[in-house]
C-alpha cells in the first residue's frame, strides 16, 4: 500500500520533469543553440512574444538568453563562493573552537537566519543595503560613464550577491557542522595525542573527513541560490543586463537579472502560448541546472569514499 | 645506583596544582594557524553581528509600524498609507495556505518516510525514491510554481479553481498554491522523519516483533511514537518553508489584495478562489512592488519573522525532547 | 638515542610500599630469571617521566587518586587493574589529553625529564609523549599519509614527500610493518586489518620520535596473533622509547612489562618489577586480582 503511494509520487514528479520539457521544447526548437547565446534586449525579446501572442498564426519565439545566463552564474558562483568560505570557518568554529556560551548563541542563530523567509532579506536589501550601494558606493563619475549603456541606482549584482551570502550561507553552516560534529572523537584524539595543535588536527582530520558533508551543504546551498526568484528579483535591479567585466569597478554595481526572477516577472503573460514556451525554457534551464547540480554532488564525492571517509 | 632508593624528603602536603590551561594556548603555533584560528573567531563573530543586526532591524522597524488595526482591517488599493488598509486576509491567507500545504505534505511524507525507512523493498524503488526526494528538495519552487499553471489550467482539474465564462480555467486558487507548496515541503518532513525513524536503536524494534507485533503495528505504536520528536521536527520546518514561500504565491495564488472567492459555496468558494499571504503582501508592498507601501512591508514582515521565531523556537523544543536515543 | 647524558635516576618510594623490595634492574637482585618472561629489563633504564602525587577527578567523581609512579626507558611499565579503577585515565593525564574533557581537574605533578608537564606546550608535550589507543584509529588517508601526517603537521614547513619517505620507511619498520605495506603505500589505511592498523598507529605515534609510547590497551580490539606481534613490537621498543600500556590482560602484562603497577579504584595498591607483582603480590588486592587472573 505504501509502495504504492510512493510510486504514485515519483509518477507524479517525474510527470513534473517531462511536462516542463515538453512545454520548453518549442522555444528550444525556434532558436537552437542560439537560444543560449547573446544579441539582441532580452526584455524587449519577452516584449515581442508577448506583443505577437495576438496573432496566433505567426508567434514571435526568438529569444537570446545569455544574459540573464550570465547574470545566473555570476550571483550564483559569487554568493556561493563567498558562503562557502565563510561558512566553512564559521561551522569549524561553532563546532570546536567557539566557547560554550557563543555557541549556545551562534547555533539557534544559524537556524533562524536558514528560516527567515526570502522577502524578508530581500525588504532589508531594497530598504537597507540598495540605497548604501546607490549612495555610497556608485558615485556620480560611474553613473556618468555607463550612463548610455545602463543606468546604476543601487539595484546590482554586488547587492544581490550579498544579499544571496547572507541566505545560504546558513544552510551550508548547518550542513557543514553536523558534518563536522560527526567526525570520530577518535582520529581527532589520535592527532591530538601525536602532538599536532587543535587547529590543524581539526582542519586537517575533521575538514578532510566532514568533506562528504561540504560537498552536500554546497550543492543544497547552490540549488537554492539558483531557484531563489523573489529576493533577487527585488534587489538585482530587474533589468536583463548582463554585467560587464570590462567596466572595471563598476561590474559590480551593474543591475543584473537571473533566470528565475526572470520567470516570477513575466509570469503574468503567460497564457499566450509562445510566452509560455519561453518561460517554460527558462524553467527547463533551470531544472536541468538543479540536476545537474545532484549529479555533480554525487560525482564529487565518490571518490572521497576511496579512503574510507564516510560519504 | 644501589638497589635500595633513598626515599628523598617528601613534602607533608601535595605540592598545590599548577594552574593548568584548559586548552592549549595558540602561541607557539605556526602564523598560518594562528592567522586561521583567527578569521574563525573574526567570521564566527561577524556573523552573530550581522544576523543580530538584520533581526533587530526587522524587529524594531516593524514595532515602528505594526498597529492592532493592521490586522483586522483587509487590504486595499490605494496611494497613500492610510487608504491601503490592513493585511488581514494576508494574515489569515497564509494560515491558510500552511495548513492545507501541511495536510497534503504532511501525511504523504510521513508514509514515504516510513516505507523508505521500515520497509525499503525493492531497493532499487527505495534508491529511486530518495534520490527523487532528493531533487525535489533541489529544485527551484518557481518551477513547481509554473508547473502549478499548468498542471491547474487543465480543464479536468477546473473544480479547484476559477472558470471563466469562456471555460477557461484559470489554475490560480489555493487549491493550487497549497498543492505545489505541499511539494516544496515534502523533503523536509520525509528527510527530518527518516532520519528520526532510523535513530530508534534496532533492539527496540526486535523487541516489538519478538512479542508478536506486526510491522505496521510496531511503525504505529512504537517507532512514530518514539520519533515524534523528529516528525515534529518535520513538521514544523515545512511550516516554516510554506509560509516564506513567495514565488509560488504570486504564481498560483494570484497574489491578489483580498480574497477573491469563486463560486457561491461559502468556505469552498474561498478555497477555489484567489488571495494573497503576508510573503506576497511584502513583496507587493516592498519598493519594488506594485503597492510600494513599505511601512505596510515593514508591518508584514515583522509579523512574518514573529512566526518564523515561534516556529524555530517549537523545533527547539521538539528537538531537545527527542535526545532519548542519542 | 636522545639523551646523552640522561638525568639522574630518581624515584619516589610509594604509599606502603617497601623500599627494599623494589628491585632495580641492572642491579644484582634484578637480574632473576623467571621462567615465562621473554626478555630481561634493560640495564640502561633511565627515568624519564615522574608521576607526583596525581589525582585527577571528573566532576566530583575521583578517577585517580595521589598516585605516584616513575616511568623509566628501558622498561615497559603496566598499569593493570580492574576496569574502571583510572588506570586509563592516568595514561592520557600523561601527555595532558584528559585535559579535553571539560570536567576534569587535576592536582599534582607530572614531571618529564625534571620539567612539569603543566609548564609544558600541551602541543610539545604530546610531541614527546605520543599515544596510541584502544580502537586503531588510523586516519582515513594512504598507509603513506597516515605516518607522513605527523612528520608534515610538527614539521614548522610542510616538508616534501621525498623528503618523508625515509622517515615514514624507518617508522614503518619500526613497527614491523613496512614489510607488509611496502608494495602499496598509498593503500586506504583504513582497508588494513585491525593488527596492521594498530602497528600503523604504533609507527604513526614513533614517526614523531617520541620519548615517551603510551599505549592504552593496544589489543583488546585484535586478535590473538596480531596481539602477539604486537607485545613483541612492544618488547623492542622499551630500548628506543620508555613504554607504558594499559592492559586488561594479566597474561599480557605479564609477557611484556618489566614493571607493573596495579590500581583498585584510583589508587595505587602496588608497584615493583613484574615477577615480584605476580609472583609475591604484598598487597592482599593484588594477590586476589593476579590469582583471579592466574588461577
Amino acid at each position: 500500500m505504501l509502495g504504492a503511494l510512493v510510486c504514485a509520487v515519483l509518477l507524479f514528479v517525474l510527470t513534473i520533469v517531462v511536462f516542463v520539457f515538453k512545454e520548453a521544447w518549442p522555444s528550444f526548437q525556434h532558436n537552437g543553440w542560439a537560444w543560449f547565446s547573446s544579441g539582441g534586449n532580452v526584455d524587449r525579446q519577452i516584449q515581442e512574444i508577448f506583443t505577437a501572442a495576438a496573432d496566433l498564426r505567426r508567434p514571435v519565439y526568438t529569444f537570446h538568453a545569455w544574459p540573464i545566463i550570465w547574470g545566473t552564474f555570476l550571483i550564483t558562483t559569487g554568493a556561493v563562493a563567498l558562503s562557502f568560505v565563510a561558512a566553512l570557518f564559521v561551522s569549524v568554529f561553532i563546532v570546536e573552537f567557539a566557547p560554550e556560551w557563543i555557541r549556545t548563541i551562534l547555533e539557534p542563530v544559524v537556524r533562524l537566519l536558514a528560516s527567515v523567509p526570502s522577502v524578508i532579506f530581500g525588504l532589508v536589501g531594497v530598504l537597507v543595503l540598495v540605497p548604501f550601494i546607490g549612495e555610497h558606493v556608485i558615485s556620480d563619475d560611474n553613473r556618468r560613464s555607463v550612463s548610455y549603456i545602463v543606468s546604476l541606482s543601487g539595484y546590482s549584482l554586488l547587492a544581490g550577491v550579498l544579499i544571496l551570502t547572507l541566505m545560504i550561507a546558513p544552510l551550508m553552516i548547518a550542513v557543514f557542522s553536523d558534518g563536522l560534529r560527526s567526525v570520530p572523537r577518535g582520529w581527532l584524539e589520535g592527532s591530538l595525542g601525536l602532538g599536532i595543535n587543535r587547529w590543524r588536527t581539526f582542519w586537517k582530520i575533521g575538514v578532510r573527513t566532514a568533506r562528504p558533508a561540504l560537498v552536500a551543504g554546497t550543492v543544497l546551498a547552490t540549488a537554492r541560490a539558483l531557484g531563489e526568484a523573489v529576493m533577487l528579483a527585488m534587489v538585482t535591479g530587474g533589468v536583463a543586463f548582463a554585467p560587464n567585466p570590462a567596466d572595471g569597478v563598476i561590474f559590480f554595481v551593474e543591475p543584473t537579472r537571473p533566470l528565475a526572477a526572470t520567470i516570477l516577472q513575466a509570469s503574468e503573460e503567460l497564457t499566450a502560448p509562445a510566452m509560455r514556451h519561453t518561460i517554460f525554457a527558462i524553467a527547463a534551464v533551470l531544472l536541468f541546472s538543479a540536476l545537474m547540480l545532484s549529479l555533480t554532488g554525487w560525482v564529487v564525492k565518490q571518490p572521497m569514499k576511496k579512503y574510507g571517509v564516510r560519504a | 645506583m644501589s638497589a635500595m632508593t633513598a626515599p628523598p624528603a617528601q613534602p607533608a602536603s601535595p605540592p598545590p596544582a599548577p594552574r593548568r590551561s584548559a586548552r592549549d594556548s595558540s602561541a607557539s603555533w605556526r602564523l598560518t594557524d594562528r592567522l586561521g584560528l583567527a578569521f574563525a573567531w573574526l567570521l564566527g563573530i561577524g556573523f552573530l553581528v550581522v544576523t543580530a543586526a538584520i533581526v533587530l532591524y526587522m524587529m524594531v522597524q516593524g514595532l515602528r509600524y505594526v498597529r492592532p488595526e493592521l490586522f483586522v482591517t483587509s487590504p486595499s488599493a490605494g496611494f497613500t498609507e492610510s487608504e491601503t488598509g490592513g493585511f488581514l486576509d494576508p494574515l489569515l491567507g497564509t494560515v491558510i495556505v500552511a495548513a492545507m500545504a501541511m495536510a497534503i505534505a504532511f501525511p504523504l511524507g510521513l508514509c514515504i518516510a516510513v516505507w523508505l525507512s521500515e520497509y525499503g523493498r525493492p531497493s532499487l524503488l527505495a534508491r529511486v525514491t530518495e534520490s527523487t526526494i532528493e531533487m525535489l528538495a533541489g529544485t527551484p519552487s518557481i518551477v513547481f510554481a509554473l508547473f502549478g499553471t499548468l498542471l491547474f489550467e487543465q480543464g479536468a482539474l477546473a473544480f479547484f479553481s476559477r472558470t471563466n465564462d469562456g471555460g477557461v480555467v484559470y489554475g490560480r486558487s489555493f487549491f493550487a498554491a497549497a498543492s505545489m507548496l505541499a511539494l516544496i515541503a515534502l523533503p523536509l518532513v520525509v528527510a527530518n522523519v527518516r532520519e528520526g525513524l532510523q535513530a530508534i536503536p534496532a533492539h527496540v524494534r526486535e523487541a516489538s516483533y519478538a512479542v508478536g507485533k506486526t510491522k505496521l503495528t510496531t511503525t504505529r505504536r512504537v517507532l512514530l511514537p518514539a520519533a515524534r520528536p523528529s516528525v515534529v521536527t518535520g513538521a514544523m520546518l515545512g511550516v516554516g518553508r510554506v509560509i516564506g514561500d513567495t514565488a509560488v504565491i504570486v504564481l498560483l495564488l494570484g497574489a491578489t489584495l483580498r480574497f477573491n472567492p469563486a463560486g457561491d459555496v461559502p468556505g469552498l468558494s474561498q478555497l477555489k478562489g484567489t488571495g494573497s499571504t503576508l510573503t506576497s503582501f511584502v513583496y507587493a508592498n516592498a519598493p519594488t512592488g506594485e503597492a510600494n507601501q513599505p511601512t505596510k512591508a515593514y508591518a508584514a514582515a515583522f509579523v512574518l519573522l514573529s512566526m518564523v521565531l515561534v516556529l524555530n523556537f517549537a523545533v527547539d523544543l521538539a528537538v531537545r525532547r527527542g535526545r532519548r536515543w542519542r | 638515542m636522545r639523551f646523552v647524558t640522561p638525568p639522574p635516576v630518581r624515584r619516589l618510594p610509594l604509599a606502603g610500599e617497601q623500599p627494599a623490595t623494589v628491585v632495580e634492574p641492572g642491579a644484582p637482585g634484578g637480574a632473576v630469571a623467571t621462567s615465562g618472561r621473554r626478555l630481561q629489563a634493560s640495564p640502561m633504564a633511565v627515568e624519564r617521566m615522574t608521576v607526583d602525587r596525581m589525582s585527577i577527578a571528573y566532576g566530583a567523581k575521583v578517577a585517580v587518586d595521589e598516585v605516584s609512579l616513575p616511568i623509566r626507558q628501558g622498561e615497559v611499565l603496566a598499569l593493570i587493574g580492574p576496569s574502571g579503577c583510572g588506570k586509563t585515565t592516568l595514561l592520557r593525564s600523561l601527555n595532558r589529553l584528559t585535559e579535553l574533557t571539560k570536567t576534569a581537574s587535576m592536582k599534582g605533578r607530572i614531571l618529564l625529564d625534571g620539567t612539569d608537564t603543566a609548564t609544558l606546550e600541551p602541543t610539545a608535550l604530546r610531541r614527546r609523549v605520543t599515544m596510541v589507543f584502544q580502537q586503531p584509529n588510523p586516519f582515513p588517508m594512504s598507509v603513506f599519509d597516515n605516518v607522513a601526517y605527523v612528520l608534515r603537521e610538527q614539521a614548522s614547513r610542510r616538508p616534501r614527500k621525498r623528503a618523508l619517505q625515509g622517515a615514514v620507511q624507518s617508522a614503518l619498520e619500526r613497527a614491523g610493518l613496512w614489510e607488509e605495506v611496502k608494495g602499496n603505500l598509498a593503500h586506504p589505511a583504513l582497508r588494513l586489518s585491525g593488527g596492521q592498523q594498530q602497528r600503523l598507529c604504533i609507527a604513526r605515534a614513533l614517526a614523531a620520535d617520541p620519548e615517551v609510547l603510551l599505549l592504552d590497551e593496544p589489543c583488546s580490539a585484535l586478535d590473538p596473533i596480531s596481539t602477539q606481534v604486537i607485545e613483541e613490537l612492544i618488547v623492542q621498543l622499551r630500548e628506543q622509547v620508555a613504554v607504558v600500556i594499559v592492559t586488561h590482560n594479566l597474561q599480557q602484562a605479564f609477557r611484556i612489562a618489566d614493571y607493573v603497577a596495579f590500581m583498585y579504584l584510583g589508587e595505587l595498591v602496588e608497584y615493583g618489577p613484574a615477577e615480584q607483582v605476580f609472583g609475591a603480590p604484598r598487597a592482599d588486592r593484588t594477590k586476589e586480582y593476579v590469582s583471579g587472573g592466574f588461577g
